[in-house]
């Protein structure tokens, strides 16, 4: 049995796949950044409990996030299917799919930007406010640097960096998008549509 | 080479450290000498000693501070230090101790030590291992940054709000603090994250979970839980810091925040970390004892899962620092049976320590005795806890003495004395050299006696009353001889610990030469030269059993762990990956050369965060491009690390 352990037949050499410590890595880092998610979100609801009524003090609107949250959601998509592109070995497909997700999440941005320049408060205004705009400002930060990850990545795919056999950062950059996105679900449970099931509210 | 290569069947020879195979692994893996390769280096057992002496560093400015308080304690009504300035130091006591030392020193042995008892050449990311560690020297200078400031941060290592808000606290030191905490934060999480995956990933072949030493179980539990906490303080200082500057409003009452939230989410991690701080240090413990008691490590299994299990129950108990805080008593009760829960899994561990030396036979070296005192020290904090865990107990102590008396008792006792025992154990692996067993002898009683008389008498004091973080007292109260009692043997404690430093620089240069294994003990580390070099291992080990070394000797053959004979990988800086579970060769995994990317990036977040604490907002941009700029080039995909297949030109 040892024998058979030490002795293996021939074996892939460098960063592959799931087997990259890269690959764990990632999962690692979305561990810690979901629980700092948890920990905004726990802020929200504690101060949320603690408060003598009027916490949020105007019905969210959805006119522009709900749009927005379909958008990101659907960016997910199109990076998927560019990375399971290049598993093929396809790199025209995985450069379009690089692209189209950046410019899906580029919108996603701004139209979060202007979500926030419509608001009729800023971040001072009271203890909703700042955490509302710290939440969502935590996960435009993240949004930011998935941006920059794919920008990246692109660059490196346009290059001929990847190929059907090694391509294990387009897998971990797209781990990291998927998150981005699915964390935006919570934020945006939270304070877009928690507020409408919460009855009693100010 | 024009193309890379792709898959390679490993060559497996026998060879030892002597042997041309082992002089052409040393041209490949050492660090080139002079500056450039220090600035440089990542290599695992480098950086484990840098965390080691920073983390004494830090010690000793440590202690310093609290010498000069116990001078002002020793008698009523003293005037050596004003109000103030008691504030500061208790302060800067607390968070240096905690942040600077308690976790880095374990970090220290892990980095130095993991690799080889897991039967690798590396960590499993080696630029990001130096990166935490210039990541934790730079936030431990930054926090004394504040000195430089009119203030420095005075309202206590856990900092609570209002009294660390704005108005009650101006001045830049509490700034300091808020963005050296979520510096810090940078280092610690990347840091846990490398060990994690070092784990998952570069165990040696045929180890399997179930017989990696206790001290990677430790130290694996509390990366997990820092994952999980470490956010929660980073996020809690990161609010501090946009209340004091940019007026939100998260702790502010008046406007719809709570003070309480800053307690809810500081021992979120507080508490967590408490046995992040613990855990690694008593798989110290499990795998220490057993080789002074020539016989393996009782209930291995119940360790190991004790372990796990401490940290889990762990995150269920933060409430119990604030029983009284006016809470509703579901909320008291239920975090009140979880704090006796938790005792459970530390007695399992203690009584698997006791087991193990009544059924073995103790070799009374000063690691030995480090061990024994640790389990005493550990039991008396051990019931402190438990004793403060009932809530109306509780009522009575919180805020006192006692409280004091209980965290020194379980930092002092299951850190610094693992650590020491640990020092002494591992001295000859990390120098080549054995410290002075004579001058341990003393090293060990003067500590324990001074330690005992130095907190145990606080107990007292906290039943009878005496609040903490009074800067004096009024005579009269019956405070005045336990606080001279505590003083003495404070300064005595303190006389331990110098002796101790005396004897690591005696014998880093007089010790007398160890050999491979010099105490005759079971795990990998031991099975190469002392000091290890480069590559660590000649040929990749196979392992059959818990105790590699003892085989032949326990009944634990069959099958046999093979130290001589195994993989080569000497084409380039290569390692072997296995399975997470059950250590099956999986891929050849390339391993990065040193790299200057690590330090800029750690000049490029200093940068950063001055510039935030000075709101230099060009600064800060810049700062970010930098670093932004150094994580491309960190990451670029290279074929040399087989992380693309792309083509070499020219």
């Amino acid at each position: 049995m040892a024998e058979m352990v030490g002795r293996p037949g021939p074996l892939e050499m460098g960063s592959t796949g799931h087997k990259a410590s890269g690959w764990w890595g990632m999962w690692m880092m979305i561990f810690t950044e979901a629980s700092l998610f948890a920990y905004l979100l726990f802020s929200y609801a504690y101060l949320g409990m603690q408060s003598h009524g009027g916490w949020v003090p105007e019905m969210p609107k959805l006119q522009i996030a709900l749009p927005n949250t379909v958008l990101l959601l659907a960016s997910s998509l199109v990076l998927h299917w560019g990375e399971s592109g290049i598993k093929k070995g396809r790199k025209g497909r995985l450069v379009a799919a690089l692209a189209l997700t950046v410019v899906m999440g580029a919108v996603f941005a701004g139209l979060q930007g202007l979500e926030w320049h419509n608001k009729t408060y800023g971040p001072s205004a009271d203890a909703y406010a700042s955490t509302y705009y710290m939440t969502t400002g935590f996960h435009m930060a993240h949004v930011l640097g998935g941006l920059l990850m794919l920008s990246t990545l692109l660059v490196w795919a346009a290059m001929g960096k990847f190929d059907a056999r090694r391509h294990v950062a387009v897998s971990i950059g797209a781990l990291y998008w998927h998150f981005v996105d699915a964390v935006w679900l919570a934020v945006f449970a939270t304070f877009y549509v928690s507020p409408y099931l919460v009855s009693g509210h100010g | 080479m024009t193309t890379t290569e792709l898959t390679r069947e490993p060559e497996v020879i026998t060879a030892d450290y002597d042997s041309p195979s082992a002089r052409r692994l040393e041209k490949i893996w050492k660090t080139s000498p002079g500056l450039i390769g220090w600035l440089t280096s990542v290599d695992h057992k480098e950086i484990g000693k840098r965390y080691l002496v920073t983390a004494f560093a830090f010690l000793i400015i440590g202690g310093l501070e609290a010498l000069i308080m116990r001078l002002q304690l020793a008698r009523p009504e003293q005037h050596l230090l004003t109000a103030d300035q008691y504030n500061h130091l208790f302060t800067m006591h607390g968070l240096t101790m905690i942040f600077l030392y308690a976790l880095p020193i374990l970090s220290g042995f892990s980095n130095f030590l993991f690799p080889l008892l897991l039967g690798s050449r590396d960590m499993a990311f080696p630029r990001l291992n130096a990166f935490s560690y210039w990541a934790y020297l730079a936030a431990g200078i930054f926090l004394y940054l504040a000195l430089m400031h009119d203030r420095t941060p005075d309202a206590g290592w856990f900092n609570y709000t209002p009294y660390s808000l704005r108005q009650y606290d101006p001045g830049q030191g509490m700034d300091v603090y808020a963005l050296g905490m979520v510096l810090l934060g940078i280092s610690t999480t990347v840091g846990s994250v490398n060990f994690v995956v070092t784990l998952l990933q570069m165990k040696a072949p045929g180890m399997s979970i179930n017989r990696v030493p206790v001290i990677i179980w430790g130290t694996l539990t509390a990366s997990v839980g820092n994952l999980f906490a470490v956010p929660a303080v980073s996020l809690a200082f990161f609010m501090l810091w946009t209340d004091r500057n940019f007026d939100t409003h998260f702790f502010d009452a008046a406007h719809g925040g709570h003070p309480l939230l800053w307690q809810h989410l500081f021992w979120m991690f507080g508490h967590p970390w408490v046995y992040a701080i613990v855990l690694p240090a008593m798989g110290i413990v499990s795998d220490g004892l057993p080789i002074f008691c020539r016989r393996p490590l009782v209930g291995y299994t119940l360790v190991a899962m004790s372990t796990v299990l401490t940290m889990f129950i762990g995150f269920g108990v933060w409430v119990h620092h604030m029983f009284a805080t006016g809470l509703p008593p579901q909320s008291l009760s239920f975090f009140g049976a979880s704090s006796i829960v938790i005792v459970i899994p530390s007695g399992v561990a203690v009584f698997a320590w006791i087991a193990t030396i009544f059924t073995g036979r103790p070799v009374y070296t000063t690691a030995f005795l480090f061990f024994a005192g640790f389990i005493f020290l550990f039991t008396l904090g051990g019931v402190s806890g438990f004793m403060t865990a009932a809530v109306p107990v509780d009522w009575q102590l919180t805020d006192t003495y006692f409280v004091v008396a209980h965290l020194h008792y379980v930092l002092l006792g299951i850190n610094f004395f693992p650590v020491i025992a640990g020092i002494y154990m591992w001295f000859p692996k990390f120098t080549g050299r054995m410290m002075n067993e004579r001058m341990g002898k003393w090293n060990f009683w003067i500590m324990f006696v001074g330690f005992n008389l130095g907190f145990f008498p606080m107990h007292w004091l906290g039943l009878i009353g005496m609040p903490r973080r009074v800067y004096t007292y009024p005579t009269g109260m019956g405070w005045d001889l336990p606080n001279m009692i505590i003083s003495i043997g404070s300064f005595l404690f303190s006389a331990g610990i110098l002796l101790f430093f005396i004897n690591v620089f005696i014998s880093l240069r007089r010790g007398p030469k160890a050999g491979r294994n010099p105490w005759d003990a079971p795990t990998l580390e031991w099975s190469t030269p002392s000091p290890p070099p480069s590559f660590n291992f000649v040929v990749i080990p196979s392992i059959a059993t818990r105790h590699p070394l003892w085989e032949s000797r326990i009944g634990e053959s069959e099958g046999g762990s093979k130290l001589e004979e195994g993989m080569l990988l000497d084409n380039g800086k290569q390692t072997i990956s296995t399975t997470a579970l059950n250590g099956e060769p999986q891929v050849i995994l390339r391993m990065p050369e040193d790299s200057w990317a690590p330090l800029l990036m750690t000049l490029a977040l200093s940068a950063l965060f001055v510039g935030m604490l000075y709101h230099w907002w060009w600064f800060i941009l810049a700062a970010m491009a930098a670093s932004i700029g150094v994580t491309i080039a960190w990451l670029w995909p290279r074929a040399e690390l087989g992380q693309t297949a792309e083509e070499h030109h020219g």
